[in-house]
Formats: C-alpha cells, sequence, structure tokens
C-alpha cells in the first residue's frame, strides 16, 4: 500500500463508520437510558432527522466547494436571513397583489437571486482586491447582517403562505421536501465538481494555486462562480426553511457559518484546499444532526449537544495528525 | 539610498490609513453633531466599546503568533455565567478568582492544542467555541442567571462605578491595554511573539519555544476574556448564557481593523485599541446623526476590506489583484 | 546541421535591474533535433534568461525567434503555446488530482455543457504515458506517485503540445540513477522528433552525454558555444569561471585546542547511521558529499531538531542529549541553517531584532528588552563582519543575499557558541561576499571557535576546511586531511567508492 493511502483511507470512509458508530450506540444506549419506548433507529425518527438536516446540509455542500477552491464563506448565515426576508416580504408586494399563488415563483426567484447577488460581491471583491475571502467574508457577514436589519429594523417579517406550507410539508415516496432538496443539491453538486472542467478546476485552484494559473486556469471567474453558488444555496436553504416557517427574525442563520464549517470539517474537506468531497460533507452533517437526535433520545441534556460536537472536531483534528504523524525522525520544528 | 529618503504617501497611507480614517471619521461626525466630541459622549463610547476592546487586546497576541481565536465569544459568556452563579453561591469575593481559574483553564487547553499539539487554531476554536457553548448551557441549564440581591452587592463596581470621575471599565480596559502594550512592544515575550508570527520556522531555529509562546498567548487572551466577562456580569447583574455570541468575530474585525494580519507577525496593541475605537465611534456617530445602530454593521464591512485592500494594495505596488 | 533553421534563436538578449546587468548581449541558438546545454555558475544569468523566455521578464533590447518568426513572450502559458515548454526543478502539480488531469491542466477537453470529456483525456493521456513508457496509469493520483514518477508528469505536460523547444532545468536533481536512463530515453525521443532541447545542468558527465553543444554564460554575458564532441571539462569550467577552477586549499594552520565536539555511532533511521567524527577547538571541519548524503540531517540533529534513533553525542568530553534548539544553544551548538530565509531569517523584522532573536530573554533590563544592549550587538558585528544596511531599522527581507548571511552569523556569533555548524554557507551569494565568508569562517577557527561546514561545492570545501569528511547516502565514506585530499577521491568518495576500503 502506497504511503497515506490508509490514512486517505480512513479520512474518505471515516465519517460513515462514524454515523455507523453513533447509530448502533445510541440504539444500545437507548434500551437502558431512553424515556420513551420508541427504538433509535424508528422509520419516521430518521425521515425527520434527513428533514432537519436539509437546511444547514444544504449550505454546507455549498460551503464544501468553496473550501475545496481554498476559500472560506462566513457570511453565509445573513445571506441565509437576507434571503429569507425577500422570500417572505416580495410575496407582500402590491405589484404581485392579483397574482395569488404565481406569486410563489416569483418570490423564489427573487430571493435565490438575492443570494446569488450576495455570493458574487464575495467573489468580486476576492477576485479584483485580492483580499483573502476569510476577511472579505468576515466583513460581508457584518455587512449583509446590517442589510437584514436595514431592510426590516428589528421587527419579525412574516409571511404565511398556506399553499407553500403545503408544499414544504408534503412527502413525495416518504421523504419530505426538504430532503429532496439536499438529496438534489447533493447530487447536482456531486456532479458539477467531478464531472465539470468548472469542478475540476476548482479543486486544482484549491490544491495548488500557482500551478493552476501557470497552466493558464483563470482562477478569478472559478471564484466567483463558487461563491455566487454558496449564495445561491444558503438562499434555497433559506427558502427551503421559510417556506414553512413563515416568519423571520433579523437574527435568523447566526452562527450557521459555524455549523456549516464544522460538518464540512468532519467531513474531511482539507481546510487547505484541494481536497474534500460533497458526500462526505454529506455524512458530516448527517452526523452532526444524528448527534443532536441521539443525545436527546438517551435522556441528556439538549445542552451537552454543543460541548459533544466540539469535542468531537477536536478529537477528528487530533486524530489525523495522529495518522500523519513522521516517526522519530521527523523534523522538529 | 534615494528610495528612503523621499516622502511616499502611497506607503504612508498604507501603513497610518487606519488613523488619517479615524481622523477623517471623527471630524465627519464632529461637523455633522457638535455633541459627538462632548466628554460625555467620548466617554460613553469609550465605556460601551470597553468590553469588546479587552477581548481585542488578548485576540492580538494569538493573531500576531498567528493563530486565530474564535472561541473568545462564547468562553466570555461562560465566564459571565459562572462569576454570576458563584456569586450568590460563595460570594464575589472568592466568586471572581474562581471564575479567572476556570477560564483560565479553558485557555491552558487551546494553548495546549494549538501550541503543543500544533492542531490547526481555526479548527480548535471553532470547536471550542461549540464546547464551551454546550459548557455554558450544561453549567446554567440553559437558564439566564441573576444575582438575587441586586442592590446590596459590592460586585457592580466594577461594571458600574466611577473612580476619579472615569468609569471603571474604562480604567480597567486602558490599564489592560497599557500593560499588553508594554508587554508586546518591550519584553522578551512580545518579540518572541512577533518572532513566531513573523516565521516559525526561524524563531524554532533561533531557539524559541515557539509552543511555550503560543501557549502564553492563549492563556493572556483567557486572561483577558475572563476580565470582559467580569465587566459584563459586573455592568448587568444578570446574564443570558449568549451573552458573548458572535462577539469572536467582532473582536476579530477590530484587530485586522487595527492592521494586524491574519497571516501573523504584524499588529500592536496601539492599533487593535484604534480598531475597537473605530468602531465603537462609528456605531455612536450614525446614532447621533440619527441612523440606527445596524447601520455600522454596513460600515464597518465597508471600512474592514478597504483597510486591509489599502494596505496589500501599497504592499504589491498595484490596486487590482494581478489574478486572472 | 549548421544549415538548419534554428527552432529557437535569441538575438542580443539584454535584460538590467537596478543596479545589475543581468543579462548582457545574450545570443545562441537552438537547432531542431539538438540538445544543448546551457552552463554558468549560480548567479550567471540562467533562470533571468528562462524568465525571459518565458515571458516573465521582457527583454530591454533583443528578440526572441521560434521558426524563424520573432516572438514577444508574456507568460510561460503563451511561450507553450509557441512551442517553447518548460520542465521546472520544482514540480508544480495538484497532488489530489489524477495524472490525466494534471497533464491538462488548464486544456482538460470539453462536452457539451462544460463537462470534461473523460474517454477523450485518457485516452490522449495514455497515448502520451505509452511514449514516455511509465509505471504508472492515468487515474492515478499524483499524490500517491514517488518524484520521479511526478517529474515524469511534469515532461509528459510538454508533450501535449506541437513543441519546438523544450527546456529542462535541472531535471535530474532528485533522480535515481535507473530514473536518469528513461530520462535520457524520452530526451532522445524528443531529439528525434526534431525538438530541439536545452538542458540546464551542473553535472559534467550528463551534460558530455547526452548533449551536442554547450552554451556557457558568466555573469550575465553570453560566453560562446562549444561542440561537445570537440571539447572537455577543463574547458568548460575555465569558460564558465573565466580562470582555472580554484582548487587552492587551506593553507593557514593554527595549534589545535581539545576535542570541542565528538559524535559516537549517531545514527537516524533511513537518514543516516553510524556517524563518527570529532571537531577540535580551531578546528573546521567540511562535510562534503551530494545532496541528500545526510550531511544536513546530522546538522539538524546535532542542533536538537531530530531525534537521534541511536549513538552519543560529547561536547566538550561530556556525553549529553539535546532534546531542542533552545537546548542546543545552551548547551553552546549553534546553527547556521541552509535555508537563510526560510529557516534563518524572520524577514518581516529589522535586522538588529534578527540578530539579537536568540538572547532576547538574557539581554534585559529589568522587565524589558535592553535595545541599548542590543543596538550595540548589532553596531559590533555590523562592523566586525561588515554587514552593509542603512542602519538596524532596516528590514532583514530588503538586504541582499550576502548580507542576510552575514546576519544570520552574527546572530551565531553574538552567542560565542563552542561548536558552530555553517550549512552551506554562499549559497546564493555573489562572488565578492563568498569569499568574506570564506575568510570570517577561517578567522573564527584561528579564535578557537569549533566550525563544521557542510558544502555541495568542492571549491568552498577545499578552500575553508582544515579537515573533509566525504558522505554518500547516509555515511562516512572517509575522512582526509587538507594535505592528503585531491579532487579525484573526493569525488570518488562522495560517489561511494573509498579506495582505502576496497584494498
Amino acid at each position: 500500500m502506497a504511503p497515506g493511502t490508509l490514512s486517505t483511507f480512513l479520512k474518505r470512509g471515516a465519517i460513515w463508520g462514524f454515523i455507523v458508530l453513533e447509530l448502533v450506540f445510541f440504539s444500545v444506549a437507548g434500551e437502558f437510558l431512553s424515556l420513551s419506548d420508541k427504538a433509535f433507529m424508528d422509520l419516521d425518527n430518521m425521515l425527520l432527522l434527513f428533514k432537519q438536516s436539509a437546511p444547514i446540509g444544504i449550505i454546507a455542500i455549498g460551503m464544501t466547494i468553496i473550501m475545496i477552491n481554498g476559500n472560506i464563506d462566513l457570511s453565509v448565515g445573513a445571506t441565509f436571513a437576507l434571503s429569507a426576508i425577500v422570500l417572505l416580504d416580495s410575496m407582500t408586494w402590491p405589484m404581485f397583489g392579483g397574482l395569488g399563488d404565481g406569486v410563489i415563483p416569483l418570490a423564489w426567484g427573487l430571493a435565490l437571486m438575492t443570494g446569488v447577488v450576495l455570493g458574487a460581491l464575495n467573489g468580486l471583491i476576492v477576485w479584483k482586491t485580492g483580499v483573502d475571502a476569510f476577511i472579505v467574508t468576515l466583513g460581508s457577514m457584518l455587512g449583509y447582517r446590517g442589510l437584514v436589519f436595514m431592510y426590516n429594523g428589528e421587527q419579525p417579517t412574516s409571511h404565511l403562505n398556506w399553499t407553500l406550507v403545503d408544499l414544504a410539508e408534503s412527502q413525495f415516496m416518504g421523504l419530505h421536501t426538504p430532503t429532496w432538496f439536499l438529496i438534489a443539491v447533493t447530487a447536482v453538486i456531486w456532479f458539477v465538481m467531478n464531472k465539470t472542467v468548472h469542478g475540476r478546476n476548482a479543486y486544482a485552484i484549491g490544491d495548488n494555486r500557482t500551478a493552476a494559473i501557470n497552466a493558464g486556469i483563470r482562477v478569478g471567474p472559478h471564484f466567483v462562480i463558487n461563491f455566487m453558488i454558496i449564495g445561491f444555496l444558503a438562499s434555497l436553504s433559506a427558502v427551503v426553511f421559510y417556506s414553512e416557517s413563515g416568519s423571520v427574525n433579523p437574527n435568523d442563520g447566526e452562527l450557521y457559518e459555524l455549523w456549516v464549517i464544522t460538518a464540512v470539517v468532519l467531513g474531511g474537506t482539507k481546510l487547505t484546499g484541494g481536497a474534500g468531497s460533497v458526500l462526505s460533507t454529506l455524512g458530516g452533517v448527517l452526523a452532526i444532526q444524528l448527534l443532536r437526535k441521539g443525545l436527546g433520545h438517551i435522556g441528556a441534556d439538549t445542552e451537552t449537544v454543543n460541548l459533544v460536537i466540539g469535542l468531537i472536531l477536536i478529537a477528528v483534528l487530533f486524530l489525523d495528525r495522529q495518522l500523519n504523524l513522521k516517526g522519530r525522525e521527523a523534523l522538529k520544528t | 539610498m534615494d528610495r528612503f529618503s523621499k516622502f511616499d504617501l502611497g506607503g504612508f497611507l498604507a501603513r497610518q490609513g487606519i488613523l488619517v480614517a479615524f481622523a477623517l471619521f471623527l471630524v465627519g461626525f464632529t461637523i455633522a453633531n457638535e455633541r459627538f466630541l462632548a466628554p460625555d459622549n467620548v466617554m460613553g463610547v469609550i465605556r460601551s466599546s470597553a468590553i469588546l476592546g479587552v477581548m481585542a487586546l488578548g485576540v492580538t497576541f494569538v493573531v500576531i503568533s498567528g493563530n486565530l481565536d474564535l472561541s473568545v465569544g462564547s468562553m466570555m459568556s461562560f465566564s459571565t455565567i459562572v462569576v454570576l452563579d458563584l456569586h450568590d453561591k460563595i460570594g464575589p469575593t472568592l466568586a471572581i478568582p474562581s471564575m479567572y481559574a476556570m477560564v483560565l483553564c479553558l485557555g491552558a487547553f487551546i494553548g495546549f492544542l494549538v501550541g503543543y499539539l500544533k492542531l490547526n487554531s481555526l479548527i480548535v476554536t471553532l470547536g471550542m467555541l461549540s464546547a464551551i457553548h454546550g459548557l455554558t448551557l450544561t453549567y446554567s441549564g440553559g437558564k439566564n442567571m441573576d444575582i438575587a440581591d441586586k442592590e446590596g452587592t459590592w460586585f457592580s463596581f466594577f461594571g458600574q462605578s466611577d473612580v476619579l470621575g472615569i468609569p471603571v471599565p474604562i480604567l480597567m480596559f486602558a490599564l489592560l491595554a497599557s500593560l499588553l502594550g508594554i508587554i508586546l512592544a518591550k519584553t522578551p515575550f512580545g518579540r518572541k511573539v512577533y518572532a513566531v508570527g513573523g516565521n516559525g520556522t526561524a524563531a524554532t531555529f533561533s531557539g524559541i519555544r515557539r509552543a511555550r509562546v503560543v501557549f502564553t498567548c492563549y492563556i493572556l487572551s483567557a486572561l483577558c476574556v475572563a476580565t470582559a466577562g467580569l465587566l459584563q456580569a459586573s455592568r448587568s447583574l444578570g446574564s443570558q448564557n449568549t451573552v458573548g455570541q458572535g462577539l469572536e468575530l467582532e473582536v476579530l474585525a477590530a484587530v485586522i481593523l487595527g492592521g494586524a494580519s491574519l497571516l501573523g507577525g504584524s499588529g500592536t496593541i496601539f492599533k487593535t485599541v484604534i480598531g475597537v475605537l473605530i468602531l465603537g465611534f462609528i456605531q455612536n456617530g450614525l446614532l447621533l446623526v440619527g441612523l440606527q445602530f445596524y447601520v455600522q454593521y454596513v460600515v464597518t464591512w465597508i471600512i474592514i476590506i478597504l483597510a486591509v485592500w489599502l494596505d496589500i494594495a501599497a504592499k504589491r505596488g498595484k490596486l487590482w489583484s494581478p489574478i486572472a | 546541421m549548421t544549415d538548419q533553421t534554428p527552432a529557437l534563436r535569441l538575438e542580443g538578449i539584454v535584460k538590467t535591474f537596478p543596479g545589475v546587468r543581468a543579462l548582457d548581449n545574450v545570443s545562441f541558438s537552438v537547432l531542431p533535433g539538438e540538445v544543448h546545454a546551457l552552463m554558468g555558475e549560480n548567479g550567471a544569468g540562467k533562470s533571468t534568461l528562462m524568465k525571459v523566455l518565458g515571458g516573465i521578464y521582457q527583454p530591454d533590447e533583443g528578440q526572441i525567434v521560434v521558426s524563424e518568426q520573432p516572438t514577444v513572450m508574456t507568460s510561460p502559458l503563451q511561450a507553450k503555446s509557441k512551442g517553447i515548454v518548460f520542465i521546472h526543478q520544482e514540480l508544480s502539480l495538484a497532488e489530489e488530482l489524477t495524472v490525466a488531469e494534471n497533464i491538462y491542466l488548464g486544456e482538460l477537453p470539453k462536452k457539451a455543457f462544460g463537462l470534461v470529456d473523460w474517454q477523450k483525456l485518457y485516452a490522449q493521456t495514455n497515448v502520451i504515458l505509452e511514449k514516455l513508457k511509465v509505471g504508472f496509469d492515468a487515474k492515478t493520483r499524483v499524490g500517491d506517485l514517488s518524484i520521479a514518477n511526478q517529474q515524469m508528469v511534469e515532461i509528459a505536460r510538454a508533450l501535449t503540445v506541437e513543441a519546438k523547444a523544450v527546456i529542462f532545468d535541472e531535471p535530474t536533481a532528485s533522480l535515481t540513477d535507473a530514473e536518469k536512463v528513461v530520462l535520457f530515453d524520452v530526451i532522445s525521443d524528443l531529439q528525434a522528433h526534431g525538438v530541439g532541447i536545452i538542458y540546464i545542468s551542473h553535472r559534467m558527465e550528463e551534460i558530455f552525454k547526452i548533449t551536442d553543444r554547450i552554451s556557457v554564460l558568466r555573469d550575465g554575458q553570453y560566453r560562446g558555444t562549444l561542440k561537445t564532441a570537440e571539447t572537455n571539462e577543463d574547458e568548460v569550467t575555465q569558460l564558465m569561471i573565466g580562470r582555472k577552477l580554484d582548487l587552492s586549499r587551506n593553507e593557514t594552520h593554527h595549534d589545535l585546542g581539545a576535542v570541542a565536539l565528538e559524535v559516537r555511532d549517531l545514527s537516524c533511521g533511513k537518514l543516516f547511521r553510524n556517524i563518527s567524527f570529532e571537531v577540535r577547538k580551531g578546528e573546521v571541519v567540511g562535510f562534503y558529499g551530494l545532496v541528500g548524503a545526510g550531511r544536513t540531517e546530522i546538522a539538524e540533529t546535532l542542533f536538537g531538531l531530530r531525534e537521534p534513533t541511536g549513538g552519543d553525542i560529547l561536547l566538550n568530553g561530556e556525553k549529553v542529549h539535546v532534546s531542542s534548539p533552545a537546548d542546543a544553544i545552551e548547551k553552546g551548538i549553534s546553527l547556521v541553517p541552509e535555508d537563510r530565509k526560510g529557516q534563518g531569517l524572520v524577514l518581516g523584522m529589522n535586522c538588529r531584532d534578527n540578530m539579537t532573536l536568540p538572547q532576547v530573554s538574557d539581554l534585559k533590563a529589568g522587565p524589558f528588552v535592553a535595545e541599548g544592549a542590543e543596538i550595540a550587538i548589532f553596531d559590533q558585528y555590523r562592523d566586525r563582519l561588515d554587514i552593509r544596511t542603512p542602519g538596524w531599522k532596516q528590514l532583514v527581507g530588503n538586504l541582499s543575499g550576502g548580507n542576510q548571511q552575514k546576519i544570520v552569523i552574527g546572530k551565531w556569533l553574538s552567542m560565542h557558541p563552542d561548536v558552530l555548524i555553517v550549512d552551506e554557507p554562499t549559497r546564493g551569494i555573489d562572488v565578492g561576499s563568498k569569499s568574506e565568508i570564506h575568510n570570517l569562517i577561517r578567522e573564527l577557527a584561528s579564535q578557537g571557535y569549533a566550525v563544521i561546514v557542510i558544502s555541495s561545492e568542492m571549491p568552498e570545501v577545499l578552500r575553508v576546511s582544515d579537515r573533509i569528511v566525504a558522505m554518500y547516502s547516509g555515511e562516512i565514506i572517509r575522512t582526509f586531511t587538507s594535505q592528503e585530499v585531491t579532487e579525484d577521491n573526493l569525488i570518488q568518495a562522495i560517489s561511494g567508492i573509498n579506495p582505502e576500503k576496497a584494498a
């Protein structure tokens, strides 16, 4: 076996192994501790788990390509909130008054457009100024949040459209609408990253930016496209979630960026870019959601979830380091 | 050596641009509203910036050493909740040192992971953000924490009193800033922080114990966070579990605004203080001219991008990035 | 052959930088099907010339002519489209991607909707890989390949275009003998297809084995072209250095003191084995060998950067364990590292702070750094080492290579170490500073320092050493005194041949 293969294998398979471990642990522990009689691996329970994973999951898929590309996006939570406001508010605009349910596609379109524009703005700034994406999106995280507040002050924005609620709560082949969106997004982005020139170039740029530039790959436009994709997905996540809930607070989506990054890192995407997989990220999202549910199932305080996830994230990093240690001969710097 | 003697406006702006921008802000807002530079208003601004500022001091050390600390927000919530809870249980005299001890333990843990185990600081502190948040919730059972007898405790001294007419939070901020500023600029340890952040390998090759330096930076950061938590708790005498949520990124924004590079090796305490004050004065100035507090978010966004952009544009000698 | 149209011709190329005439009227041409060596010492202008060819620099005067078409180069990519391809010394590959994706980096074949045409990609790649007769597959992840195979991927890239000229920059630096054979086959294959080859290398035996003509640069000037078949190593060397190679020995001698450092059977995994030697006070011991012979690794072990797997280190007769550089410095060992910018200096710090970095904790006035004492130290060593800088506030990154190296040396001299290890002391440094540093090393020895000099340049080792340790593949082959060493036995020793042992 070539050097590094074992650790690569562990990295690629680890998240699914971890999910199995979680399932077994919570099922067994649940037998002894659980307050309810319901089995943990109950079908309804699992379906719900998928549905609840969708909002974070859809954004995390987008974050994966951003991080593969060697960037990061801290502004997704604010983009999420702003798109949600556009979605709900646009349905009440007088100019759409006579449309009835015909307003739905328009509102969706406007919301998604919001995300694409905000993403494009991030991408253009990263490209044209050369400022690191961490700083650019740290700034726009504040800036976009400011736009959220400027839109409607500190008031929540609400509008329930029952057709939308029905759509969001409906099930097709047993899966909820948000779950279908998550699956579709994962499939499409997997396809983009593995089958298209854009996707392969995104890997190359994250892996060795200088080599990519020397090979004539235009780094900037790829950045912008990826930021537009993550903006679109942050909006899509908002569209999926708020179609059902119908009310958005200006603080909604705060800390989403951190949850999303946690899921992506758990999925094994390399922080420096160049390596990572959309499917593993999906695994990371499910693992986190499973942990949330599982801890509740065995009667642990829901408060401990954050504690456990944080420590697991650090443990994963530690294990990764141990697997890559080069032994005693290595230079100690 | 002509190059060195000629006055170079671009270079000057790149180095001192943030001060120039700050001055322009002050002038602009003063023209817009004469109350802006009134002593009580200035005092108010600094006072309300003090908590953020104290945290930014510690993070400055961490950033100069080439690392990040995203856990300061949730660590601040933790320290606030703990000190409020212990206040009623063991009294303020014991509560304060106990809280400091706990927070320093957390800082030591992070310092160990990043310094000695050399784990990526972004992920470690991201994990700790979540873990400490969970710890706080577990500790408090998810409930708000309040001091029972709000009138009868001297604990409010740190957040609410004045000494010589100056609010205590400002004094603490000033004191810590001077102390840490001197440590960073004048002591061997400070020099090592710059070396480790500037070129960690070269620092090791020069006999600097890099792990120990990074560890100490996180200890200092924890110390500042505990102080910020103390000020917060003393000011409000009651708190939610999420009081510090999101502050980690605002703190980072202040540090970056002050000109510290995320790559490490550059930045000063003085500039961080300027960064903090800019954030505070923008917020206040916008309020005074009748705008809502959230307009500052948008303004801060623009300022951060411009500040960092002009900085690197001056270094590369071109405004626009050469990337195709 | 001379009647042919050159594949690539350079006409009177001039390139100046502030204060330096880096290329001064350089002209030569490469014929189709010819292997043309480009030789010159470090700093002679080879890399500048390559950057001009690749469009990274624009020449001030002169022109580049490709197949009789005057051409302006704007980027390596554009050069490639004109048929001028570079095989770089440093690999520029994306390790996580496959061989095929790397070969066609930036030029992946497309289908409709921006999809990658994998079939076409693999088919094209396989054609190239077959030509190169490599033992790996188009779908292999590049990160899983050996360095030599990664280099093959680089070469394969060159074959994706209708190349007129291919430029190899030190291609054999990290190859084994077997891999070199494959590389030379590839080169002769290209030759047979009428491609002109520019082959940049320091290795004479390779040059004489595979090239047709040799062009030499010295100090930015074109010094002439020789037919390989009609010349010899001496002639080429003289052209390169403008005089006979200075192989003068160290002639100064003084009494040696006690043994400062003794190493017994020191080993570190596969890096080096059973290393034993001693260095006396006032003695300079030179370590000579090829890149990868384990010399730097021994220095790093002595400096506490690597954990030995066996053997002892004795300082002034006492057995010690060196756990870290900080520990080494305390025990009196200092290392001037090989990579000046990466390991020796904090480029964003000023000269003074860099120089006093190892002792900053000791230079205290109360709790503060004693800046006066620091400046005094800086002034002392600036004068002693003749460091040219406008002042201590100057950032080290703005100094020339020679002055930077002097800062590093000054940094360690100011610590008054018992044992000073200097790894490649004059790499990338101009000729003038070079001899200054050589004199300095001799002077240090006369003052009683025990000095170890690691170098890949024979004249340097001969010039400064009292004794020379020849290493090959992690082992000491032989130790010479400066009287008994000859050019021949030294070269044999670092190639793994020890006549004494064999006899």
